[in-house]
């Protein structure tokens, strides 16, 4: 059930509905239970549960849009992890730092666009030295990696909060990607008749393409390329790689450059969306681990699964249960290891 | 990090002196005599208080050194036990605080960590190695939150306060001294266990299951059981210094169980070494010197990142800590002699 | 026997661990512990808290009655534990008798529960604005000449109901005790003015995106009362003004402080115009606060204005100074005729007259104010009017106001 996985028959023959085909159903049920939830006018009982249909499809979609972001950071971690066994503990410094020089391109030359470039070719240039410079030293020890990333990213947080101190800044949104746009979901209905359509932050929309767009662009690469099947055979056996004559040490470098690049273009649009400021570090590091501890370590597709698992968790937990909400996600992480140890989408290795 | 198992062959049979080694009882008369020479504020603040973080560097380096669990969490499990004390003993938060006389509640408390510290155990040797140390994070954090977001059991983001360390048999523990003393007995006691479990049956099969974990499976042993066992033992240790450490600020609230305070912990038992249960009560010396005159010397502003390299150089250099360059600069010392199972 | 690494390791600790008897102040000097966030996300509020520190300090040029005064900085990241390690060192590490700080609510707590073990030393607020810190089980030593986070809401509620015509507010605070405050200080008024508060939105700390809850909130409200503070306030009304929102905005203390005002970005868009109340204004043209902007602004690295974290540390270091100065710098009998003199000082501050309550609370002037934009584009918090002389209970009597009970998520009510 990874990225390697090839199209297989269904698992099970035989007469009767097959496993595959129950749980088809049942998603095929999902969507559709959710699709008339968004476009439905609801009547009153259901919003008097879900206190308003505006909150609720607001929630669902800041959700997927959030999940969108999660997806971002957290692909590059759950790769670097899958080919390196590289626990990075400063992913989520380089989420910071990409918002950060991302903010001070963008705001210096005016130029959104180039930020995001920026944020993205800083970044990615930084995790190549970082891999080269530092983790490459200790290969195959896990724990020292593990426990040097955390060096790093307590003297990163320091350093960061030196040079720009612990104000919070916010990435101008260009025009063209401002404002709100009316969704053709009714979320109530006056008394004279007319209908109130939902209005949703246009950026937001595009962060979610984006994050789709990036996705997609992730799976090709490591589906169709020379230099993503040989990422996909380091995951498998990285032994195996090495002795086949690859230089393993360009792959891995590759993979940090695109990890640790994909993390930086989150921050600046991530930045945009929201803000940047000291702690968001720990918190999209945070958030990394679980969405990779819940979707499967070294699974991108794990990775998108958890990330819409605990973007939608963390939204609707804001919304009906603010107290818990943020506890929620745990919740998740934990039940997912102790029904299936190695993530959903994991391997058991 | 992987030590390998080293055979215990002893010689002969040393007197007692020998056993317990010239070091250990100077080291102790110095520590017992420490007193004497030192003002109130650096018996409990830089004393007391690093013999309490000694000890929860000790349960992490039980289970990282000995067991191969890098864990995250053993701020939580000491934080368990603190707000057990706060909620079993007395507090002046207006909340909860049965009264429960000390010697009631410090156990009570020890041991709820202790089943706490089996639990996140439990979760989290279903995985290998380099998952430990991500879910405990998140384990700790997920505490962290729950404990701030809720009042009806933890009092929320404000916590506890007005919890007094206990006074028995005639001695006010609140008294520098005898809070000094108190910790220092509890970490000797901790320190030794530790020591003496190492060489113990279970210490050497968990150094077994540390080092080749499918082999022992495959001799029978019950590997997750061992494992949770350790983070039992672990629990107990981090408890009581958890105890402490409420008796010790007199309050416990979400800061004190943050992802901050986790990872001091973690700093604090690899700057001071995972191999020799020393290691952990050097390392908290030196952090929580560190911690309280850096702003006398460097301004508290660049405190993190002086630490922060200090770690990083420590790890890069010296795996096993301070107590790894002490080894490397004193070459004519057998290295042995501070490994665990010796 | 290998036993020489431990015995020098035994020496190295025993020698590096003797400690240095406590350094006395020389008779010519006083020491005054600042106690503030230098070191966290807070870094910001503290250093600003250090400005208005030294503007007294520099006020009476670094020396009362004869002494040079030596100011020892003490850091905490925010967290009460670490507030109490930092207040321990500088009492029992340096000998500071005279202590300001600390910077917030949780914090300050912690420090009233400290200063009661060690009672000869004055300990005075700095900005920190928890209700109980003076309120409820007070210390005797602790003074707090700045006002808590429900004074700073004097006059707001009545004006949002009256002069604004809000009747139906709703409110997004953060989920702790300094924000549970400003709710209760808001909501004391405006309940008792008639207005209805249907929905409380309480942010767990940390969260950024506010765009789910911004959805949540009901739309028949005419206002939203925002108490949140920082990052927390920025991400809150950029998203606020990304949604589109209409309802116009109230605004608590910090959520229209300087270090708001002074962010990049639209969220200016929807600030113009919030009215919010609190221990300072900036558009205030009395000649002791234009004065006190002067002195403020010559520190370094100062704000366009100085944030409310200033002022508080400003007027507890300043009354300090007044005390000292009274005492003729004389704290050799533990401090009992500086806090004597403390207790009945009453003296003109740049924001109007400060005394104590019998808590050793202040009473002063609250401001209330409205943002507006500068000629030179930047955001100042206009003076709209100057609510005297409000004390802890709002006026209200003592008694009925204990009976209010704690600030809470839940209290008061008024749906």
């Amino acid at each position: 059930m990874s990225i390697l996985d090839r199209p297989s028959s269904s698992g099970i023959s035989g007469g009767g509905v097959s496993r595959r085909q129950a749980w088809g159903l049942f998603w095929l049920l999902v969507a559709a239970l959710v699709a008339w939830l968004v476009f439905a006018v609801w009547p009153d009982w259901l919003n008097a549960i879900l206190i308003s249909k505006k909150a609720f499809v607001s929630a669902i979609l800041n959700g997927i849009t959030l999940a969108g972001l999660y997806f971002l950071v957290a692909s590059g971690f759950t790769l670097i992890f899958g080919l390196m066994r590289n626990v990075n503990l400063a992913h989520g410094s380089l989420y910071l730092l990409g918002a950060y020089i991302g903010y001070e391109v963008a705001s210096r030359t005016g130029y959104w666009l180039l930020g995001v470039a920026a944020g993205f070719i800083v970044l990615a240039a930084i995790g190549v030295v970082m891999q080269v410079v530092v983790f490459r030293r200790l290969e195959g020890d896990d724990l020292r990696q593990t426990l040097v990333s955390i060096g790093i990213s307590i003297v990163a947080a320091d350093l960061m909060l030196a040079v720009w101190a612990g104000g919070t800044y916010q990435i101008a949104v260009p025009e063209w990607l401002d404002g709100a746009v009316t969704l053709p979901v009714i979320t109530a209905v006056r008394s004279n008749g007319a209908s109130v359509f939902l209005t949703y932050p246009f950026y937001r929309i595009a962060v979610l393409a984006a994050a789709i767009v990036i996705g997609i662009g992730l799976w090709l690469m490591l589906n169709k390329t020379r230099v993503g099947m040989m990422i996909r055979a380091g995951v498998d056996d990285r032994a195996m790689l090495s002795a086949s004559g690859v230089n393993v040490h360009a792959v891995f470098a590759i993979v940090f450059a695109v990890g640790a690049g994909l993390a930086g273009f989150a921050g600046v649009v991530g930045g945009s969306a929201l803000s940047v400021a000291p702690g968001e570090d720990i918190r999209y590091l945070l958030a990394s681990l679980v969405v990779v501890i819940v979707g499967g370590m070294g699974s991108i597709s794990g990775a998108a699964i958890g990330a819409l698992l605990i973007g939608l968790a963390e939204q609707l937990g804001l919304v009906y249960f603010p107290t818990y909400g943020v506890v929620l996600t745990f919740i998740i992480m934990v039940v997912t290891l102790a029904i299936r140890p190695q993530g959903i989408m994991g391997k058991s290795r | 990090m992987t030590i390998s198992l080293q055979s215990t062959p002893v010689a002969t049979q040393p007197n007692w002196l020998d056993k317990i080694g010239a070091g250990h009882i100077l080291l102790g008369i110095a520590l017992v005599l420490y007193p004497l020479v030192a003002s109130d504020f650096f018996l409990t603040q830089i004393g007391g208080y690093s013999l309490i973080f000694g000890m929860l560097g000790l349960s992490l380096m039980m289970l990282a050194g000995y067991g191969g669990m890098v864990s995250l969490a053993q701020i939580t499990v000491a934080g368990i036990a603190a707000y057990c004390i706060a909620i079993f003993g007395d507090n002046n938060s207006h909340l909860l605080g049965f009264g429960w006389p000390w010697w009631i509640a410090a156990p009570v408390a020890i041991l709820i960590a202790a089943i706490a510290s089996s639990l996140i155990g439990w979760i989290s040797v279903r995985t290998e190695g380099i998952y430990t140390i991500m879910i405990t994070l998140a384990i700790a954090t997920a505490t962290f939150y729950f404990a701030q977001q809720n009042y009806a059991i933890f009092n929320g983001h404000s916590g506890y306060a007005g919890i007094r360390a206990p006074a028995f048999w005639g001695v006010n523990s609140r008294d520098p001294k005898a809070f000094y003393y108190l910790c220092l007995g509890f970490s000797v006691l901790a320190y030794a266990a530790i020591l003496y479990g190492s060489r113990s049956t279970f210490g050497l099969t968990l150094q077994a299951i540390r080092d080749n974990p499918r082999r022992m499976r495959a001799l029978g042993f019950n590997v997750t059981a061992h494992k949770v066992f350790a983070w039992f033992l672990a629990g107990i240790i981090g408890g009581l210094g958890g105890v402490l450490l409420v008796w010790f600020n007199g309050r416990v609230s979400p800061g004190t169980i943050g992802v901050d305070a986790a990872i001091d912990v973690l700093i604090i038992a690899v700057i001071g070494g995972l191999r020799h249960p020393i290691g952990p009560f050097l390392g908290a010396l030196v952090v929580v010197l560190m911690q309280t005159f850096a702003i006398d010397l460097v301004g508290a502003e660049r405190f993190n990142t002086l630490i922060g390299l200090v770690f990083l150089v420590i790890v890069f250099i010296s795996p096993d800590g301070i107590l790894g360059l002490w080894a490397k600069f004193k070459p004519n010392f057998s290295q042995e002699s501070l490994r665990p199972g010796r | 026997m290998k036993m020489h690494r431990r015995t020098l390791l035994a020496l190295a600790l025993a020698s590096g661990l003797t400690a240095p008897s406590l350094a006395l102040a020389a008779d010519d000097t006083i020491k005054i512990g600042l106690l503030a966030t230098f070191e966290g996300p807070f870094t910001v509020l503290g250093e600003d808290s250090e400005r208005g520190a030294m503007t007294a300090v520099e006020e009476v040029a670094g020396t009362v009655a004869g002494k040079k005064i030596e100011i020892v900085k003490g850091s905490s990241d925010a967290s009460p534990d670490s507030a109490v390690r930092a207040a321990r060192k500088l009492v029992e590490q340096d000998g500071v008798k005279v202590l300001i700080g600390p910077l917030s609510g949780d914090e300050g707590l912690a420090v009233k529960d400290y200063a009661k073990t060690q009672p000869t030393v004055t300990f005075l607020n700095g900005a920190s604005a928890a209700q109980d810190t003076t309120f409820r089980d007070p210390a005797p030593n602790f003074f707090r000449f700045g006002t808590d986070g429900a004074q700073w809401m004097a006059g707001l509620g009545t004006y949002a109901f009256k002069d604004k015509g809000y009747k139906n507010v709703a409110t997004v605070a953060e989920d702790y005790s300094f924000p549970y405050t400003q709710v209760f200080g808001f909501m004391a008024e405006f309940c008792k003015a008639g207005g209805h508060v249907p929905s409380k939105s309480w942010v767990p700390i940390g969260n950024k995106d506010f765009s789910s809850v911004i959805a949540a909130i009901p739309e028949n409200v005419d206002a939203i009362y925002v108490a949140l503070g920082g990052a927390d306030a920025v991400n809150f009304l950029t998203q606020y003004q990304q949604s589109g929102g209409a309802a116009p905005l109230i605004g608590g203390s910090i959520t229209v402080d300087q270090t708001v005002l002074t962010a990049k970005g639209k969220l200016r868009d929807v600030l113009v115009g919030t009215p919010s109340a609190g221990p300072t204004a900036d558009t205030n043209d009395t000649p002791s606060w234009t004065k006190f902007v002067e002195a403020y602004k010559k520190q370094p690295g100062a704000f366009p204005s100085p944030s409310l974290f200033a002022h508080a540390y400003y007027i507890n270091m300043k009354a300090a100074l007044l005390g000292l100065d009274k005492v003729g710098g004389d704290v050799s009998d533990g401090g009992a005729k500086l806090r004597e003199t403390l207790s009945s000082l009453s003296f003109e501050t740049p924001t109007g007259k400060v005394s104590l309550d019998k808590n050793r609370n202040a009473i002063a002037d609250i401001f209330l104010t409205e943002v507006t934009e500068n000629e030179d584009g930047t955001l100042l918090n206009k003076l709209i009017k100057v609510v005297p002389q409000v004390n802890q209970t709002l006026g209200i009597a003592e008694a009925d106001f204990t009976a209010l009970g704690a600030v809470s998520r839940d209290n008061p009510s008024c749906p």
